[in-house]
């Protein structure tokens, strides 16, 4: 990979813009086979300290990076705004080569009341933007809403779940939400569907009395986003688990005139996200999926009690590879995920 | 108001908003395990879709071919092809979950014992799994085994099964002529229902060729002008700088018109010319491609010499590399008169195209590897500018490119930058490179998986098969009858014979490669 590079201390949003064009200006000169990738701006605003962090964040996302990352680093006492803008790029051998912009721009909390105004010169018009805070701000988030198509955040970041549901419900009212904790349960979710797809498999979704998920402690966000999610497809009657031992959540859902008993669990894993779910039907029947090496082991027990047990096939994404989806499915519309906060909220406990 | 079509998968509940839809628990069985096709695509494929978790919830496969190996040898020629074609490197836990199922059956495809061997392996794996498993079988060998194994498949009672669906998935070519084609859709369909059978073209799976159908039917813009009203003619061209790579022994069999024009560009014609389909369900989307190749109409064989042209390469330079001719490469016949070159005029007789030529050419060891369809308007009705000092105006262009950069482009007229009102033309462009983070799956990948759901959409249906071979079928016979004139000769390297210019009406030229 080659970087072009333009860095300027004490520094304005016109200068930042008029750096990218030449920086652009100059390298397709030099190769008209390089042109700028279209896809999205990313505007992250994160602490100063942290900015390294979340720099290699971003680096792990692989194929998946935003054509334009526009990373705002908010420094204590800071009143400047210091500037870094790279442009990188592949030298084709031949065809296309496709280049990425990324800057960085150092600013003070000062600067935060007024961010839309700092980054509004630097976006790609036209293009979705899609606003990452990991670190709060709720000040800068507020100010540059008006210019955001899409809000990533990570429910599984906020400690308390039921806060953390609460922000992603507020985010949705302005802008499209892409939630990491929710991505983290795509696999399972699909693994469900699949489960329950065959014909002779349907009718048992109108039979579940029973849905386990367990969890790494910290992705309690998640765990409840997939049972909000089946509880809305399902239909299901959805109200407010109980604390049940630390970290634990146990409670009921109705569905139509039977119950659905859930449990959602903390479980000894290092990864964040989901371990394991069972669902169990009325005549007996139960599916469990947990983690495993190499994809998910499947354990079912049939309505006549006879057990299997059977790998299913995937690679795991890691955290790089969630953060990297979650910028894909910036471009895309997931219609269940309102359904399913609404639902989880609800099953938080009071 | 655009009028959304209502998603027809949302039986499942848990369906709605998944990008990847469930595919039922499936046997899949490839004949000619062992082949090239089966190492450099269809096992790296698997291996992909697994990776991502596409791959049904209970899945085996069994390969069957007729070298001698144990399964642990299978799996390991599996692991190397793996490792060597993936797109992605293997995650050694997935890889070695997906070998270690994988099943081996030596034997000769007509060896009646082979099909009795597959049907007891299948049983097991119903057994294995507590329910019966959707069956696919993949025919990746050569041609002439098709009807061979559609019909030890039936004898053996394998092409229906209670309670689960299944499959035939059969590798181009379909067919070597009309003859041929409809005899093995005969032999073919006298064992499965055409509901059961999947012809692949993979060109069908590729992204690019799928956003052709994006480009016309989720875009205005288009639309209005894509018809004899504003467009002149449409050049389509699939052309190749390499030769034919040690494959003697299946080209010279084939030519250029079987091996790319029959099928890809066909296909690309269809795509491009076809009215819009209602919704994209597999028979709709057939059904338009079938009317709109019912109205080419075949040529007659006097027509042939004014509307095909076929060349062999000579030697040349490519890429600044000597080169040898055809008739030198190994394998083939130093009096071949096999085509490396065809270029085609046809007509679509429509309300839609009436009037408007579409050229299709395609050939090996030309200048540049590009695949484009170039769709050319007709010039403005009066210009009021003068073009003194520049190239002037010229007609609009869209040009779709398949590859090497997929992407749209469309030729505009704009003014140079003076006191003059001089005009040059200007290139608006688009790549999907620049645009999509995505990286596209191999063209194998959906469609395995589309066999597998059931999806027929990316296929070829029996009738569209012969209607395909039927527009073709005259020049080929033509071509094969005439053993005297000689086979016009193009330099390695060049843009083709200048024999192929004779096609262009009007003072048409094609476009540069």
């Amino acid at each position: 990979m080659t970087e072009d590079v333009w860095a300027e201390r004490d520094t304005n949003p016109d200068a930042i813009d008029a750096a990218l064009r030449e920086l652009l200006r100059a390298r397709h000169a030099a190769n008209t086979a390089l042109a700028p990738a279209r896809v999205l701006n990313l505007v992250v605003i994160v602490d100063r300290e942290w900015k390294g962090e979340i720099a290699n964040r971003l680096e792990r996302v692989g194929r998946y990076h935003a054509s334009r990352t526009i990373l705002c680093a908010v420094e204590e006492g800071r009143t400047t705004l210091d500037a870094t803008a790279v442009m990188s790029y592949e030298e084709p051998s031949n065809g296309l080569g496709v280049i990425r912009e990324q800057v960085e721009i150092d600013m003070g909390p000062g600067h935060l009341s007024r961010l839309d105004t700092i980054i509004d010169p630097v976006l790609v018009s036209e293009l979705p933007t899609v606003l990452w805070s990991p670190h709060g701000h709720e000040e800068a988030v507020a100010t540059v809403s008006r210019m955001i198509d899409v809000m990533l955040l990570d429910s599984d970041d906020v400690s308390d779940p039921s806060a953390a549901l609460d922000r992603a419900a507020e985010a949705l009212e302005s802008a499209y939400v892409v939630d990491l904790a929710w991505l983290r349960t795509t696999p399972w979710r699909e693994r469900l569907a699949a489960s329950f797809d065959p014909p002779d498999r349907a009718p048992l979704l109108g039979l579940l009395t029973g849905l386990a998920v367990r969890h790494q402690p910290s992705s309690a966000a998640s765990a409840l986003l997939l049972a909000g999610w089946l509880s809305s497809r399902l239909h299901w009657g959805t109200c407010a688990l109980a604390a049940d031992g630390p970290g634990r959540l146990t409670g009921s859902a109705s569905r139509g005139a039977g119950r659905v008993e859930v449990e959602l669990e903390p479980a000894d894993q290092d990864v964040p996200g989901l371990a394991g779910v069972t669902v169990r039907a009325s005549d007996g029947f139960a599916l469990s999926l947990d983690r495993a090496t190499g994809g998910l082991c499947a354990k079912e027990r049939s309505s006549d009690g006879e057990e299997r047990v059977w790998q299913i096939l995937g690679a795991s994404r890691g955290e790089g590879g969630i953060l990297g989806e979650g910028v894909r499915q910036a471009l895309l519309r997931d219609p269940t995920y309102a359904p399913a906060l609404r639902a989880a909220r609800e099953m938080c406990p009071a | 108001m655009a009028i959304a079509v209502e998603d027809e998968s949302s039986e499942n509940p848990l369906v709605e908003g998944l990008e990847r839809l469930p595919v039922h628990p499936t046997s899949l069985v490839i004949f000619g395990a062992t082949g090239d096709l089966a190492h450099r695509k269809l096992l790296p494929a698997l291996y992909n879709l697994a990776h991502e978790g596409s791959l049904p919830e209970r899945f085996e496969l069994i390969g069957i071919s007729r070298s001698k190996m144990s399964h642990d040898e299978f799996r390991e020629g599996a692991r190397e092809s793996i490792e060597r074609f993936s797109r992605r490197r293997p995650d050694p836990d997935v890889l070695k979950g997906l070998l270690s199922d994988m099943r081996y059956l030596p034997g000769s495809f007509d060896d009646g014992e082979v099909y009795g061997e597959i049907g007891r392996t299948l049983a097991e794996f119903d057994e294995l799994a507590g329910e019966r498993l959707d069956r696919v079988f993949y025919l990746s060998t050569a041609p002439q085994f098709f009807p061979v194994i559609a019909g030890k498949l039936g004898e053996a009672g394998l092409n229906r099964t209670e309670n689960t669906e299944t499959r035939i998935v059969i590798e181009k070519p379909f067919g070597y002529d009309l003859a041929s084609a409809r005899a093995l859709n005969s032999e073919v369909l006298s064992e499965f229902e055409e509901s059961q059978v999947y012809r692949i073209d993979h060109y069908l799976g590729k992204e690019t060729v799928q956003n052709l159908m994006a480009l016309r039917f989720a875009n205005a813009l288009f639309e209005p002008v894509w018809n004899r009203n504003f467009i002149d003619n449409v050049q389509i061209t699939a052309a190749e700088d390499i030769g034919i790579e040690g494959r003697a022994g299946y080209y010279e069999g084939a030519g250029a018109l079987r091996d790319l024009v029959q099928n890809h560009m066909m296909q690309l014609l269809a795509l491009l010319t076809m009215e819009p389909p209602a919704t994209f369900e597999a028979n709709r989307l057939r059904d338009e491609k079938l009317k709109v190749l019912e109205a080419i109409v075949p040529p007659s064989p006097e027509d042939v010499p004014s509307m095909a042209v076929r060349a062999q390469y000579g030697p040349g330079v490519v890429g600044g590399t000597p080169v040898p001719g055809y008739r030198e490469e190994e394998g083939v016949a130093p009096d071949s008169r096999t085509e490396t070159y065809a270029a085609l005029r046809l007509h679509v007789s429509n309300w839609r195209w009436a009037g408007v030529p579409f050229y299709l050419r395609t050939g090996k060891r030309l200048s540049r590897k590009v695949t484009e369809i170039a769709v050319a308007l007709k010039p403005v009705p009066h210009l009021a500018f003068q073009s003194k000092g520049s190239v002037g105006v010229q007609a609009n262009q869209v040009v779709l490119t398949v590859q090497p950069d997929e992407g749209v482009s469309v030729s505009l007229g704009a003014k140079i930058p003076g006191a003059q009102m001089r005009i040059r033309p200007v290139n608006m462009e688009f790549r999907y490179g620049t645009s999509f983070m995505s990286e596209s799956p191999e063209a194998y990948e959906r469609l395995i998986l589309d066999a597998m759901r059931g999806d027929a959409t990316l296929f070829t249906r029996n009738d569209e098969i012969e209607a395909l071979w039927g527009i073709i079928d005259p020049i080929l016979s033509a071509w094969h009858e005439d053993r005297t004139s000689p086979i016009p000769q193009y330099e390695a390297g060049s843009a083709g014979p200048m024999e192929a210019d004779a096609l262009l009406l009007d003072g048409r030229r094609w476009r540069r490669l």
